[in-house]
């Protein structure tokens, strides 16, 4: 592999809070190439977010190492590495402070020293992309919710970064809000881009990420194409993780239906199904009448 | 036979914040039984939050606005009795365990409220006992609350709410930070004590999977209005209501819908796997 291809490399990462010498991640090595679309899934506790946190550079492993970009974490800024991976936490809250949206989202531009042209380019793209344009002279914290998390996400955006970190980006967030996140993270991911996505909703990864790692106490249980991943029920199990209801339902028809075993969506069982129905109802009218 | 009085009743409930001209509940008309657990399912911003503050008072009592009609709890008027009162009626969890939680350790944290009614330190024990057997965590008495998971917590500001022997238990989104298996903890505890006990539950959240799998019945709020209620089955079978309100159905009631669009009828409208299952065999087996 071309090392250009690379985005993420991670080798034995291992992560220690002191001082009560919490073992939060022991011994993770992964690969993310450039254009991948991760998630990540795991029980509360088995270190997705610590994980994340040595990725941006905001914790420096205390073993192995992290790269991005083929950059060290270690011997590289924090301010470097954020104009090369965008981190969007999990409580928008905790990142707003600006007195308009606007601000907020050409505060980090600002900061790389870019010309005001190019800092309003940015922003304009980074509104347009999250359809915020109705609220850029909002003062942040008193919007709905859904619209904070995207102003976190343009935030983001606008540093153009090439690769994203998602933290749980759609929690709290109603049923319209968590697609409207996955969209934009999907469409980040069809402009090339390198998405990581965190989440306890197992409907959202598999309907839209390619590739899954699983994460049980500190570890990865598990890391593959989404589609294999969610075959696993046994060891989802011992990860605490509950594949999603669909793919529970296709893995519980019995096989001589001839439906697939692995569904990641409701049209994925819902088209076989319609398919093997019309195919009987075709038989039933060639069949002669008793 | 004499019908009892619901436990919750709400007479034409309208209600504005402070300061706001819009109004957040409009028009809300509601009777709930003892031992109902109900769910109620909206879009962010539908009123579902201040819709679970009218039940305890802290709406309009607390938060001021202007609110018209009555909200009645277990024979008393939030509007006349005071929040103090209706506490020991009401017990509330909320989203974010963090902000409910606040003492030193598990024992304490559930000990607060009847502390502060002034019962009598052996009832306070008593009952303290008695409410973390009931969410499951007797055992935990000296931990520290922040040394808990996320189910446990939420099972905590439970058992803290128990203490004060409320008839009514309402939680707003108390499952939303947890992850899969915290989220069925926190349904199966509520559930076993809505049948053990005749709590009456009110749950806001978006989670239509463990609503199909553990409430009696469903209120749907749109902009402040009470737009649809009645079975899980009923609600998410109800394909014009789910295109205008973007909540969310068990995936295997949305591929009872994507079949039915597509000609395929299952004899009954599944909500759970197992319905889905029963009916996906017998439609393809069919007259086979």
């Amino acid at each position: 592999m071309n090392n250009n291809e690379i985005a993420i490399a991670v080798e034995n990462l291992e992560y220690v809070y002191e001082p009560q010498g919490l073992r939060a991640n022991k011994g993770i090595s992964l690969t993310v190439r450039r254009g991948e679309f991760v998630g990540i899934v795991g029980h509360n506790g088995a270190g997705k977010t610590t994980l994340l946190k040595n990725l941006v550079g905001l914790l420096l492993p205390t073993g192995g190492r992290v790269a991005v970009d083929g950059l060290d974490t270690r011997q590289t800024t924090v301010a470097e590495l954020a104009t090369r991976i965008g981190f969007v936490m999990q409580n928008p809250d905790q990142q707003l402070f600006a007195a308009t949206v606007e601000e907020e989202i050409a505060f980090g531009p600002r900061n790389l020293g870019l010309a005001e042209e190019e800092i309003t380019e940015r922003v304009q793209a980074a509104i347009a992309l999250t359809g915020l344009d109705a609220l850029r002279q909002e003062f942040p914290p008193a919007l709905a919710k859904g619209d904070r998390a995207k102003v976190i996400i343009a935030s983001v955006l606008a540093m153009q970064p090439d690769i994203f970190v998602f933290d749980e980006p759609t929690t709290g967030q109603d049923y319209k809000g968590c697609h409207q996140i996955m969209q934009i993270a999907r469409q980040l991911h069809r402009e090339g881009r390198t998405v990581l996505v965190v989440t306890h909703d197992m409907a959202l990864i598999a309907e839209y990420t390619e590739r899954t790692i699983v994460l049980c106490q500190g570890e990865i249980l598990l890391d593959d194409t989404t589609a294999a991943v969610f075959a696993q029920p046994e060891n989802l199990q011992r990860a605490q993780v509950t594949p999603p209801q669909i793919t529970q339902l296709a893995q519980a028809l019995p096989r001589e239906l001839g439906l697939p075993a692995c569904a990641l969506t409701v049209e994925q069982l819902g088209q076989p199904i319609v398919e093997r129905v019309r195919t009987n109802q075709a038989l039933d009218l060639t069949m002669p009448l008793r | 036979m004499n019908q009892p009085e619901p436990t919750i009743i709400l007479d034409d409930v309208s209600y504005r914040y402070p300061r706001s001209k819009r109004y957040a509940l409009r028009h809300l008309n509601l009777a709930v039984s003892r031992g109902e657990f109900v769910a109620v399912l909206g879009e962010n911003g539908a009123g579902k939050s201040t819709f679970c503050q009218t039940l305890n008072g802290v709406i309009p009592q607390t938060r001021g606005g202007r609110m018209r009609g009555r909200v009645i709890v277990s024979g008393w008027d939030t509007q006349q009795a005071t929040v103090a009162e209706l506490a020991q009626r009401v017990g509330i969890v909320l989203e974010d365990p963090e902000t409910q939680i606040f003492t030193t350790s598990v024992l304490n944290e559930v000990a607060f409220g009847p502390e502060n009614l002034g019962v009598p330190p052996q009832e306070i024990l008593h009952r303290a006992r008695w409410a973390l057997e009931a969410v499951g965590l007797n055992g935990y008495e000296d931990y520290a609350p922040t040394a808990l998971s996320g189910g446990q917590k939420q099972r905590l500001a439970i058992a803290a709410a128990l203490t004060m022997h409320p008839a009514v238990l309402v939680l707003d989104e108390a499952t939303s930070q947890l992850d899969p298996m915290g989220t069925v903890e926190v349904f199966s505890v509520v559930r076993e004590l809505n049948k053990q006990y005749g709590l009456t539950i009110v749950m806001a959240t978006n989670k239509g999977e463990q609503v199909a799998q553990f409430c009696d019945r469903v209120l749907v709020l749109h902009e402040g209005e009470l737009i649809a209620r009645g079975t899980p089955r009923e609600i998410f079978a109800d394909t014009e209501l789910l295109e205008r309100v973007m909540i969310r159905a068990p995936q295997v009631s949305q591929l009872a819908t994507y079949l039915e669009e597509r000609g395929v009828h299952l004899t009954d409208f599944p909500i759970t796997p197992d319905e889905a299952r029963r009916g996906i065999i017998h439609s393809i087996r069919g007259s086979h």
